[in-house]
């Protein structure tokens, strides 16, 4: 059974078909990875799901449940949270601020006006423990603004993390960090979203890190899914290799 | 208690610690407890308007410094509060601050809750514009309704009673003004400081500020933008309300002047000159701007042109205003010694 679907989900930008009647799937516990090109429709395809803009056509469905036309509020509360491909903190705040925040949030306590936030230890034990899970403890008391480019890419997932959700997409979790940082933080991320259960969707543009690191690929191109399958058959897909890897030799 | 889980409550207490605010609102609170027995009764006065356009500038800044929104219309508020005093005093003969005060909250409620519902929705220079562009329709209903508000005259509030009846103005009015009244509004202005420093380091507080900083991530962890926007617009508005209530009864007048955007202008100056950085930035700018002016008014007829120079001066050379310089200077020789 699949924890999401998208059914003919279509999303116009003037003439451009940015996607272009996608049926789209994520099965529980599962880390799929998603690649195509610079422009294939990717990031589109989750800013639609996240309920970043609205589709023109399709539906979607998470847990049996329609939620095509669901606030992103209401979308986090069925489960779903994401990551952004370019660093979206709240840089001025301690990154345990980061993460103390999503869980007040999260647990519907940014309501309460009358309350010091500090008073509330739960919230801070678990924000601590988030960031312990991800590595990041010792920058609790640093602004998210002030640590290093990996560190904040780390950071920016484990608040999506902290929500608790049931689908994590992470839009290109290692873009803009060295080479030798990026299977650190693949380490992390996957042993993490594997030891709690949940689903993974992650949007890679790095093979290595795809072939490495997920149970199933799915490849756009032009707004269009390309191909659908394990690492291998995306490894031996034809359509796949000339579209999107070249020779595709070396994998 | 597992030992980081202790590390992560004591960084949070320590974050919004009762000590630290203590170590230097407890000494200033004493200076303001003594200011009526020891300075004369018109730098006491001052120091009262100073007091309630502190009050004010907190509510201003709950919007400005915590949740990011540039409002040219926080005159409005201050007015709604102003005038509801004046109007319950012409109409319904009331004389005790106490109804003054539960009128104007129910009327800057009232209003701001119209007008927030309205630019909430908007950031920016459209909420800033949106925000002046009310706060002058109420100007020009006080200035145009002459039969109800007066006009250009305004309309006079006499010396209130206080603590129902336990307080009154009948002998010497400079006399109850800088000593009973200016303790009934320093009273106000600590419970506006406590319940403002809580808002803010409230879980509510923290979503503002998350919104200030990120408005995407913070609708993204779940945050609901524009509600949490409305509660603070409300809150800050009335906050300025209860400023423009207390403020009428020491001024004995109020005329659409205050209802005008370079009042809010005022405002905004106050703000940034104290640092909207800090929580008592606008303490401190609304103080020391209130000082200013008097005095610049006092000293020559062009006082707006004095006030503007000594402004811009002290904005260009300490640009993350009063409290902002003093901390960073302060850092700077606690990390030298």
């Amino acid at each position: 059974m699949s924890l999401l679907v998208t059914k003919e989900l279509v999303k116009y930008f003037g003439d451009t078909h940015a996607v272009d009647h996608v049926n789209f799937t994520v099965k529980h516990r599962e880390v799929l990875a998603l690649i195509g090109s610079n422009g294939a429709g990717k990031t589109t395809l989750v800013n639609l799901i996240s309920g970043l803009f609205p589709p023109d056509g399709g539906q979607i469905l998470f847990r049996d449940r329609d939620v095509t036309h669901e606030s992103v509020h209401g979308r986090i509360e069925a489960g779903i949270a994401r990551s952004f491909q370019l660093v979206n903190l709240f840089d001025q705040l301690s990154a345990l601020d980061n993460i103390a925040l999503t869980i007040f949030s999260r647990d519907h306590k940014t309501k309460k006006l009358v309350s010091l936030a500090s008073a509330d230890g739960a919230v801070w034990d678990e924000a601590y423990e988030v960031l312990r899970l991800f590595g990041l403890d010792a920058k609790a008391r640093m602004l998210a603004g002030g640590v290093s480019q990996g560190e904040r890419k780390l950071l920016d997932v484990a608040v999506a993390y902290a929500l608790k959700p049931k689908l994590l997409f992470l839009d290109e979790p290692t873009s803009g960090v060295s080479t030798r940082e990026k299977a650190p933080i693949m380490d992390t991320v996957t042993s993490v979203v594997r030891s709690m259960g949940i689903s993974a969707a992650i949007i890679e543009h790095d093979m290595d890190v795809v072939f490495n690191y997920s149970d199933r690929i799915v490849a756009m191109h032009q707004g269009t899914i390309l191909a659908d399958g394990t690492p291998d058959e995306i490894r031996r897909n034809e359509a796949v290799r000339t579209t999107l890897i070249g020779t595709a030799d070396a994998h | 208690m597992s030992t980081p889980a202790v590390a992560a409550s004591a960084i949070a207490r320590e974050a919004g610690s009762l000590r630290h605010v203590f170590r230097w609102a407890l000494p200033v609170a004493v200076i303001l407890l003594v200011v009526p027995w020891i300075v004369p009764q018109y730098t006491a006065i001052l120091l009262t308007y100073g007091l309630i356009m502190a009050i004010g500038a907190l509510g201003f800044n709950l919007l400005l410094g915590y949740t990011g929104l540039l409002s040219f219309g926080h005159s409005a508020y201050f007015g709604v509060g102003a005038y509801v005093v004046a109007l319950m005093v012409k109409y319904l003969r009331v004389g005790s601050m106490e109804l003054f005060l539960l009128g104007a909250i129910v009327g800057s409620v009232i209003v701001t809750a119209v007008f927030g519902f309205v630019c909430v929705r908007y950031t920016r220079i459209f909420f800033g514009i949106l925000t002046l562009a009310l706060s002058q329709v109420l100007w020009s209903l006080a200035f145009k309704f002459f039969w109800v508000t007066g006009g250009t005259d305004g309309l006079r509030v006499p010396t209130p009673s206080l603590l129902a009846g336990l307080a009154t103005g009948t002998g010497d009015k400079t006399d109850f003004m800088s000593h009973a009244y200016y303790y009934y509004v320093l009273v106000i202005f600590f419970a506006c400081v406590v319940l403002m420093w809580v808002i803010v380091n409230s879980p509510f507080g923290k979503a503002l500020q998350a919104i200030r900083d990120n408005e995407t991530r913070a609708e993204f962890v779940g945050v609901q933008i524009w509600r949490y926007r409305f509660v603070a617009f409300l809150v800050s508005g009335v906050f300025t309300g209860l400023a423009g209530a207390l403020w009428v009864p020491l001024n004995g007048l109020t005329t659409p002047d205050i209802m005008h955007w370079t009042f809010s202008g005022e405002i905004v100056f106050m703000t940034v000159l104290g640092g909207f950085r800090s929580f008592a930035g606008p303490i401190v700018g609304a103080i020391v701007f209130n000082y200013l002016k008097t005095y610049a008014v006092g000293y020559t007829v062009y006082w707006q042109l004095l006030l503007g120079a000594v402004l811009v001066a002290l904005v260009v050379s300490l640009p993350t205003g009063i409290v902002g310089t003093a901390e960073r200077l302060a850092a700077r020789w606690k990390k030298g010694g």
